[in-house]
């Protein structure tokens, strides 16, 4: 898959920010510019670098969120108060700077092409960054493949992508479960996600879907189990996780 | 070529001299979990470990087999290609240089296989010589299945993709034969003083 593509060097380049969007109360959308870009795989993702004036750096992973058939890339950033990139992206930085970035990386946790057959996606929190890419890409193709993303949010505040996550295919069927607080009138799920909620949810292991989880560690640990103990075939079941601190 | 990012400024607390390499930082108490699908399920009654490939005679130990080797504690910084580190990890368990102790073989490369399909490729020659351990204690405890429990692979002076997780044996081979992780676009070799993330790196 797309080994020639990722087979060669990644060198940093210098992407101008064309647009930065506050999406929800803790997350960011970032329109950049690369100016070499030769196209991603849906799930993919970059490092981006900060350089201090003193020459120190930091260098952290986000999934590109955007399909790439778009101009540019976009980023889903989650700020960290305690964190040391995120909230530079989110504070400081400012359209028409210049952020160090490679990629496209990971040629793994990305959208199936070799085989058909349904597509389940489950997202926990800024997990959802990629899906958001997959789904734009799915819906720009027009495939006939039936897709389906359960999505965990605190709040419905949280939610990202909530405009383009309520605009999807006749193929495509989203689910949204609120843990915190849920609105008068809301007629989505609520609770974390379960054994229970899995099996009412997402596509039966009848069907063979391919499965893609997304989240933080311990998220994406309660899902992928509860999936196996569901009778999902582990090989199809492809993860990718937020450390609690050592995430982007 | 200098490029600096406006207004940003260094936040995470200094590092010991030479302790962390080009552009990780130091993770603290906090001990993040990667991997690529879920955590496998093995029963210790089933689980092997096992040397194979180009070799005289294959070799394999039971649980208990592997329980009754020569055990070796170990206080190792560790470094993970997505930049973080931390220091002073404390584990035990069997030096690879145990394991091939009597094993007769022309191989100069190995694949660790784990449960669940991970491999990761490695020179025979950085698996010997003291670097390298099967470990299945973590702080004095029995390894989490999270941090790969039962056992992992531990090679701490290589990016920690290289340290597989729910490791199951070794195959030694002649030839180098790209891992998991290696036909993704991450680099052969993985070394991170050398900052070897990505291939081209």
């Amino acid at each position: 898959m797309a080994g020639t593509a990722i087979r060669r060097r990644l060198s940093w380049q210098r992407a101008e920010v064309l647009a930065l969007h506050r999406e929800t109360r803790r997350a960011w959308r970032l329109s950049l510019r690369p100016p070499d870009w030769s196209g991603h795989l849906p799930g993919q993702h970059v490092d981006v670098r900060l350089t201090a004036a003193d020459g120190y750096t930091a260098q952290r992973s986000y999934s590109i969120a955007s399909a790439p058939a778009e101009p540019g890339i976009e980023l889903v950033v989650e700020r960290l108060d305690d964190g040391e990139v995120s909230p530079y992206l989110t504070d400081v930085l400012r359209e028409g700077d210049l952020l160090e970035l490679r990629g496209p990386i990971g040629g793994y946790f990305v959208w199936p092409t070799a085989t058909a057959g349904p597509v389940q996606l489950i997202a926990g929190g800024s997990g959802v960054a990629p899906f958001l890419s997959m789904l734009g890409h799915h819906r720009a193709t027009g495939h006939p493949r039936p897709v389906r993303l359960l999505y965990s949010a605190r709040t419905v505040d949280d939610v990202i992508g909530r405009a383009e996550l309520e605009h999807q295919p006749a193929t495509v069927k989203v689910h949204v479960t609120l843990t915190r607080e849920v609105p008068a009138g809301w007629t989505g799920l609520t609770g974390r996600v379960d054994a229970a909620l899995l099996a009412a949810h997402t596509v039966s292991p009848a069907q063979a879907p391919h499965l893609l989880v997304c989240g933080p560690t311990s998220f994406v640990e309660t899902v992928a189990s509860a999936l196996m103990d569901l009778g999902h075939d582990p090989g199809r079941v492809k993860t990718e996780r937020f450390g609690a601190t050592g995430g982007p | 070529m200098s490029f600096v990012s406006r207004g940003f400024a260094r936040r995470r607390r200094e590092a010991p001299p030479g302790r962390l390499p080009p552009g990780q930082y130091d993770v603290g108490d906090g001990f993040p979990v990667l991997s690529a699908g879920p955590t496998p399920r093995t029963s210790l009654a089933n689980w092997d470990f096992r040397v194979q490939g180009q070799v005289d005679e294959v070799r394999r130990w039971s649980w208990a087999e592997f329980q009754g080797l020569p055990r070796e504690s170990i206080s190792v910084d560790v470094h993970c290609v997505t930049s973080w580190s931390k220091f002073d990890t404390r584990w035990e368990g069997v030096s690879v240089d145990t394991l091939l102790a009597d094993v007769v073989t022309a191989a100069e490369f190995a694949v660790a296989f784990s449960d669940g399909g991970y491999t990761a490729n490695l020179p025979l020659a950085d698996l010997t010589g003291g670097q390298a351990w099967v470990v299945d204690t973590y702080d004095g405890q029995p390894l989490e299945p999270e941090h790969g429990g039962p056992a992992r692979l531990l090679v701490p002076h290589l990016y920690l993709w290289k340290s597989a997780k729910w490791v199951r044996g070794l195959v030694l081979t002649l030839d180098d034969e790209p891992g998991f992780w290696e036909t993704f676009g991450y680099h052969n070799y993985g070394d991170p003083w050398r900052e070897q993330r990505y291939a081209g790196d």
